[in-house]
């Protein structure tokens, strides 16, 4: 269950903007979370509650944006969508690509 | 409690390292370096309501790389921070130790029961004569496998994580400081025994070997592809069990290579010593 460090470190980037800007709660925070960050969606929204509890975070909005996964063959160069680190290019077949989209795990924005 | 990783909590991840009449001494919690770098890149500033580009009370401007939005009282950062950016930058500064001591640092990823520490036993067994070996264990709870590695004659030391399923960087940060581990040494830092949560954190380690076995489904690489993608090594265990068991190497080694094409595979048995020496020729290689 991971995605308690996740939230943890979710709530002490929420905890050090606050300071830094003399603010005691947050009103909204903007997640980006990619398809293939490695978070499950389900855990992050079981833990949330706990996590942010008796911090800024606690009556805060909470926007998740999710990027698809997108990935360019190292092989003929196509751009095609994943959805699995074992996806394939569908030109030419190989496995080996870079994924270019789909891996974010940041704190785009917070309303303070 | 500490609202980024629990210090100060007593499930907190707890150091313990063995003196050498076989005494041990726990260290107390392994995260005491974690808040030196608190103030990550995000800047402040002043900001006064009353400049000319304000438009009906509504407006951003940027500093550095921070853009500030106000709507009325509230204002917006637009912060775009990695989530996981403390763990990463000390597990950037793991690796610049590694690399300032010239050692070769493991983090071993694996499901519980493959054999990590089996393999780790046997490999210490055989290479500590001659190369400078230290283990960090990880485990939720116990100090049986720092035990295990103690009695190879190995420096080790125990991380316990409470209920962490997994290490991070702060905490292999602490155990080196223990440690203080000679150059040119192997570190092998045998993760918490789990497929999933460990690849997701850097500990800053020169290379990261899954290891699966061959008790377990050969469909393990696609079932749990963070792990294999993000690895160098795999090492298929347990392969003297291979007549006894419904696992097809070949289909799991494809499988693997599906979700990253570049692993390199050593197939061993901790048991028989079987493929160990392949192995043992890789670690040699890589510390030269």
């Amino acid at each position: 269950m991971h995605e308690m460090s996740i939230a943890m470190s979710i709530v002490d980037i929420a905890q050090q903007s606050c300071d830094k800007e003399q603010k005691n709660s947050v009103i909204e925070i903007g997640l980006e979370i990619g398809e293939l960050a490695g978070v499950e969606m389900d855990a992050l929204e079981f833990i949330w509650p706990v996590a942010v509890k008796g911090t800024v975070l606690e009556n805060a909005k909470k926007t998740i944006d999710r990027p698809d996964g997108k990935a360019r063959c190292m092989e003929c160069e196509q751009l095609y969508p994943i959805h699995n680190h074992y996806d394939n290019c569908p030109e030419c077949k190989s496995y080996f690509k870079e994924i270019i989209s789909g891996q974010e795990l940041r704190v785009s924005y917070l309303e303070v | 409690m500490c609202g980024t990783c629990g210090c100060g909590d007593k499930n907190g991840p707890m150091l313990t390292m063995f003196s050498e009449d076989g005494h041990y001494h726990e260290l107390g919690e392994g995260r005491g370096l974690h808040h030196e770098i608190s103030e990550g890149n995000i800047h402040h500033h002043h900001h006064e309501i009353s400049e000319g580009n304000v438009l009906q009370n509504h407006h951003m401007h940027g500093e550095g790389n921070v853009l500030h939005q106000h709507i009325g009282d509230s204002k917006v950062l637009q912060l775009e921070q990695d989530i996981l950016q403390k763990n990463q930058l000390l597990a950037e500064r793991n690796r610049g130790y590694f690399t300032a001591k010239k050692m070769f640092a493991i983090n071993l990823i694996s499901s519980p029961g493959s054999g990590k520490t089996s393999i780790l036993e046997k490999t210490l067994n055989d290479l500590n004569k001659d190369i400078p070996c230290y283990v960090i264990e990880g485990d939720q709870r116990t100090l049986n496998d720092a035990i295990r590695i103690k009695e190879t004659g190995t420096e080790v030391i125990q991380v316990n994580t409470g209920q962490g399923c997994h290490l991070e960087s702060d905490m292999v940060m602490s155990a080196l400081q223990r440690l203080d581990p000679k150059e040119k040494s192997l570190l092998f830092i045998e993760n918490v025994g789990n497929l999933v949560c460990p690849s997701m954190f850097d500990l800053g380690e020169t290379n990261r070997v899954v290891i699966m076995s061959v008790t377990e489904g050969d469909d393990k690489p696609i079932k749990y592809p963070d792990a294999f993608a993000g690895a160098q090594i795999c090492i298929i265990n347990k392969t003297d069990l291979l007549p006894y068991v419904n696992f097809d190497v070949n289909k799991s080694k494809e499988y693997a290579l599906r979700v990253n094409p570049s692993l390199k595979f050593f197939e061993v048995s901790a048991t028989s010593g079987e493929g160990l020496d392949k192995w043992y020729g890789w670690l040699k290689e890589k510390l030269t």
